[in-house]
């Protein structure tokens, strides 16, 4: 461990807002990178069901 | 007269060329990398949080190399991929390759985005400013722009073979930029350091440095590697929707 207290890790060294900073963008970009697919697959399969059904009914 | 011969690939090539093989392959492959990716990135942002040693002339904002690192790599590794995914495209008309080099863009945008943010937060308490026009700072905004060119180039195509015909050579013109990358910093006067690993030499930091920074890059892989199946599986339902086996699949599953 490299801090003594929270606070200490909370400042870095006055450096805290640049390490925060970067951390919390990647922690944003990379779970944009996951939820988005996810989410669009969701969107996807209810799309394509309702595709089939409409296909199904007009047959 | 003799007919061209067909290049002699291997038999999984032929099997991953196929749309429902690639579908279920990239299934079973999904869960391994999704782990590995959660347990490494995980693991090296406690480490690199709290465990990693500062420097000691830049102190705790070094630890912002944990993240440039890894994603200025993996800007690259993904360009080299979108590229040459897109040339086997052109080559042996596969469509999953085409399908590959479309979903690798945004991913590859969003890490060169991130490389580039992290670049200018470590740049102000280190070189005093946000940005300087060098030459490794200006080849990888390069690289953003050229992600952007190739979105957008997509999204001005309507059928999807043209569209990725296209941008496959736009991404192989813009290969050039990769080399610049990597050697801008041998090439011309910079404020950057150089590369920190090279395959051929020791790197320059300590074991408690380069280790979490390796987990790291490895863990960035793994995210990347999840993330473009996640993508692929969706574009290949999107693009086979008229045939029987998604058909199938998309109504068992939610039924």
């Amino acid at each position: 461990m490299q801090f003594e207290s929270l606070v200490a890790f909370f400042e870095m060294g006055g450096h805290g807002l640049y390490v925060w900073l970067s951390f919390s963008i990647a922690v944003v970009v990379i779970g944009f990178n996951l939820i988005q697919p996810w989410l669009n697959q969701k969107k996807i399969f209810i799309a394509l069901n309702k595709k089939y059904q409409h296909e199904n009914r007009s047959q | 007269m003799k007919t061209a011969k067909q290049p002699i690939l291997p038999k999984w090539f032929y099997q991953l060329a196929s749309p429902k093989w690639c579908y279920q392959i990239t299934g079973m492959l999904l869960p391994l990398f999704a782990s590995l990716a959660i347990a490494l990135l995980i693991t090296g942002f406690v480490w690199a949080l709290l465990f990693a040693p500062q420097d000691y002339q830049q102190g705790n904002s070094f630890r912002i190399i944990y993240i440039h690192v890894p994603s200025a790599i993996l800007a690259q590794s993904i360009y080299i991929t979108m590229a040459l995914s897109g040339a086997i495209g052109i080559i042996w008309k596969i469509k999953v390759a085409d399908m590959v080099a479309y979903t690798c863009a945004p991913i590859g945008a969003s890490m060169a985005f991130l490389a580039l943010i992290t670049g200018a937060v470590w740049g102000k308490p280190t070189w005093g400013s946000w940005w300087v026009w060098d030459a490794r700072l200006t080849s990888m905004l390069i690289l953003l722009f050229l992600y952007f060119g190739v979105m957008a180039l997509y999204s001005a195509m309507e059928k999807p073979e043209t569209a990725a015909r296209s941008t496959a050579i736009l991404s192989l013109v813009g290969l050039v930029n990769i080399p610049i990358i990597k050697y801008s910093v041998d090439w011309w006067n910079t404020l950057h350091q150089p590369a920190t690993f090279t395959l051929t030499e020791k790197p320059a930091m300590p074991i408690e440095m380069w280790l979490p920074l390796l987990v790291m890059v490895v863990g960035f892989y793994c995210f990347f590697a999840t993330a473009m199946i996640m993508r692929l599986r969706n574009e290949i339902l999107t693009r086979e929707k008229r045939t029987a086996w998604v058909k199938k699949l998309v109504t068992e599953i939610d039924r």
